[in-house]
């Protein structure tokens, strides 16, 4: 079942293109990556998700139901360009944003109250939000965003602002609240952040989409059966049996070397033969990260 | 609607509760209320001092020109100017009023000598004293007598009577003025006060990044919306409590400076024409006679009229304003196209205060950038229930116009940070679908 259905998407603004011809498929309770340079049509994409602007052309279903005002209330957004009102008191704060979502006040504060003790902030639930510093604030803003469980948490480039500790903290939560049942759509230009916790990625480039599926099936396509091998003894002058892409000495007498293994021959005949000519230490398949993957992707388009 | 009614609560309870909502709320007041009691406590206290003027007449002429009046005693001397001028430290006098050998058809050289200076007051006193008298002196070189001269003068009230819809009324110009003039300034300061906070509103919104968190829960229109009725409330507050307030300062100072309903009578009286008893109680029974003349009903209901709507159509227009900056320092290129239809407003009254019924009254209380300021000038003095009504079909009219526009800019402003906006831009976004 897919939480978020869009189909042929198109924006445009009056100066350029935004979102060409983009179609995405979400899983439910997934944590799907929306990834793509700076101006590359994530924000517009997800304004269009959010309803606060509306698509040229082209279909967003959520849970099979076309979009609708309703849905507001299940989607959970925080945005890239984020703030609070600094004058006003943090309990009071989240109050009114979560009445805002629909939530009554009795259950709002019931659910404040438990998030606050959640992420260790009940002490500060009567400051001004000017008074915390700003991984609390940014705590703050995640608990609005999260208040009234939405079944699509939102988050446009999450943790820029935190901490290390803090963003541990809130990469845990992340986790918890999908394993109850929510579907995160992260948006990013940072791969690394995310290439850990997602399972689905999308990629965006120049307003079109370029790439998508689980982030398994994307990975093991870039496989080109090289391996990464480290070894005492040089493998030069074995060269013809080889295809060696590269090799480094370590130290003394080891190597790290690149290798492509022949077509149609399993690691198990490659690491056969190695064994042969040299003493074998460590042997791995090399397997693209999602980085390589993404930054070979983009200039592959700026080369056409 | 739910979402609206939030906003407009968050609105004004974060407003109403700020420490400098409070400050002006009770500083107003004493401000209004203190000015307004000290100026007459002012004016109690200096018609009991009576000032004495010496007069050094060597002309002969004003023998008996000067009476005693209330603030004003005259004592004529003998000794020489010198010598008198001398005696005014002296004897404690305010001062010495010198008129030498003068020819009547040019009088020249008469001087009033004092330690401080004499007022506009006393001196158009004293030369209004020597002009009556020298005007005598010529009436009766041309041989005509007291008598004649007085049974040529004659002394004229007009009464106006307005007959509008049919029914005679006392009319009274005077208070129709200060009526209109008030219940436009009130409009005026309304406008400008409330819609700088929607628009400095919108800009903090804007600046705290807050903006698209929210809109991720309501629509742009609704959050103004919420915003422009939030701060009208505030503002409404605040009226409502200066009134009261300045009621109780100024009662509460009364009775501490002792002025009661019988001193204001006789001050009235003083200010009155004539210093007759009958004739001011005749003046005081007038102006109430006027007022339960005027349609207390419907001016009170046009003004709360026009105040709101006028404030909601510019308070749209300064929300759009907010939306399309970044900080109040922006603002200011944007502010003039808003300000100038209001000040050019206020500055017209005079000419509409000429002539109440004029094409140019009337064309200024039909546009509706103008009308609320204009009309409340003109409605005290009488205007055909058509021409209220059309005004103010016309404001509501431009009050939706306005707010339409305004929405539009405001949807795509409040997304844009760092944007050079200038008016080409705003003729973009207005036209942007969304």
């Amino acid at each position: 079942m897919n939480i978020l259905e869009a189909r042929h998407i198109h924006k445009s603004y009056a100066t350029h293109t935004a979102l060409r011809d983009v179609s995405l498929s979400i899983p439910s309770q997934s944590i799907f990556g929306l990834l793509g340079p700076n101006g590359a049509g994530k924000t517009t994409l997800i304004r269009i998700i959010t309803q606060i602007i509306e698509r040229d052309s082209g279909e967003v279903f959520i849970k099979g139901e076309e979009l609708n005002p309703e849905h507001i209330l299940k989607i959970g957004y925080l945005p890239e360009e984020r703030g609070l009102y600094k004058k006003m008191k943090v309990g009071e704060q989240l109050l009114y944003l979560a009445r805002l979502k629909g939530l009554s006040t009795n259950e709002a504060k019931q659910r404040i109250t438990h998030w606050l003790k959640r992420l260790d902030m009940m002490e500060w639930k009567g400051k001004n939000i000017e008074d915390l510093s700003k991984g609390m604030q940014q705590k703050i803003q995640f608990i609005a965003t999260v208040l009234h469980e939405p079944e699509l948490i939102i988050l446009d480039e999450p943790f820029s602002g935190f901490d290390p500790v803090n963003a541990n903290l809130i990469k845990d939560e992340i986790m918890e609240l999908r394993r109850k049942g929510s579907t995160i759509i992260f948006s990013t230009h940072r791969m690394e952040s995310v290439e850990e916790m997602c399972d689905h990625i999308a990629l965006i480039n120049r307003s079109r989409k370029i790439l998508d599926g689980s982030k398994q099936e994307i990975r093991n396509s870039y496989r080109n059966n090289t391996f990464i091998v480290e070894h005492r003894g040089s493998l030069n002058g074995h060269a013809a049996d080889f295809n060696l892409l590269e090799q480094e000495q370590l130290n003394d007498d080891f190597f790290r070397s690149v290798i492509r293994n022949r077509e149609g021959e399993s690691p198990n005949s490659l690491l056969r033969d190695l064994l042969g000519h040299v003493e074998v230490f460590h042997f791995v398949e090399k397997i693209p990260s999602i980085n390589e993957i993404f930054i070979s992707k983009v200039q592959e388009v700026v080369h056409e | 609607m739910n979402k609206i009614w939030l906003i407009i609560q968050r609105e004004y309870g974060t407003r109403v509760r700020k420490k400098s909502f409070i400050v002006m709320t009770i500083l107003g007041p004493l401000l209004f209320g203190g000015i307004f009691g000290l100026s007459i406590w002012m004016a109690t206290k200096d018609s009991s001092e009576v000032r004495t003027v010496e007069v050094k007449d060597e002309s002969g002429l004003f023998a008996n020109a000067f009476e005693n009046t209330e603030t004003l005693h005259f004592t004529y001397t003998n000794l020489t100017l010198p010598e008198a001028k001398q005696q005014i430290e002296e004897s404690g006098s305010f001062g010495l009023l010198y008129i030498p050998e003068i020819d009547i058809h040019q009088p020249q050289g008469i001087t009033f000598y004092s330690e401080s200076s004499a007022g506009i007051e006393m001196k158009s006193q004293l030369e209004k004293i020597i002009e009556e008298e020298i005007q005598n002196l010529k009436l009766e070189e041309s041989e005509i007598d007291r008598e004649t001269l007085a049974s040529l003068k004659t002394s004229i009230d007009l009464e106006e009577v307005s007959i509008a819809d049919g029914t005679e009324k006392q009319a009274n110009t005077g208070l129709y003025i200060g009526i209109g003039y008030m219940a436009s300034f009130l409009i005026y300061m309304f406008i400008f006060l409330y819609g700088a906070q929607i628009m400095r509103g919108v800009i903090e919104e804007k600046s705290s990044r807050i903006l698209e968190v929210i809109i991720s829960s309501v629509k742009p229109f609704q959050l103004m919306m919420g915003k422009i009725i939030g701060i009208a409330a505030v503002g409404l507050t605040q009226f409502l409590l200066w009134v009261v307030l300045t009621f109780s300062v100024y009662t509460l100072l009364m009775t501490l400076v002792g002025v009661d309903a019988e001193t204001m009578a006789q001050m009235n009286q003083i200010q009155g024409a004539g210093g007759e008893f009958s004739q001011a109680q005749v003046q005081m029974a007038e102006v109430s006679g006027v007022l339960s003349s005027l349609n207390v009903v419907e001016l009170l209901l046009s003004f709360v009229f026009y105040f709101l709507a006028g404030y909601l159509l510019y308070g749209s227009l300064f929300a759009a304003v907010g939306s399309a900056v970044d900080s109040d320092a922006d603002s200011q290129q944007f502010m003039l196209p808003i300000s100038l239809p209001l000040i050019a407003a206020i500055i017209s009254l005079a000419a509409v205060l000429k002539d109440p019924n004029g094409s140019l009254a009337f064309w200024l209380s039909m546009v509706p950038l103008t009308s609320p300021v204009v009309m409340m000038m003109r409605i005290p003095f009488g205007v055909p229930t058509w021409e209220i009504l059309l005004s103010m079909a016309l404001l509501v009219g431009g009050f939706i116009l306005t707010t339409w526009l305004a929405g539009r800019i405001y949807r795509i402003g409040i997304l844009m940070h760092g944007t050079k906006v200038n008016y080409r831009v705003l003729g973009k976004w207005l036209m942007m679908k969304n």
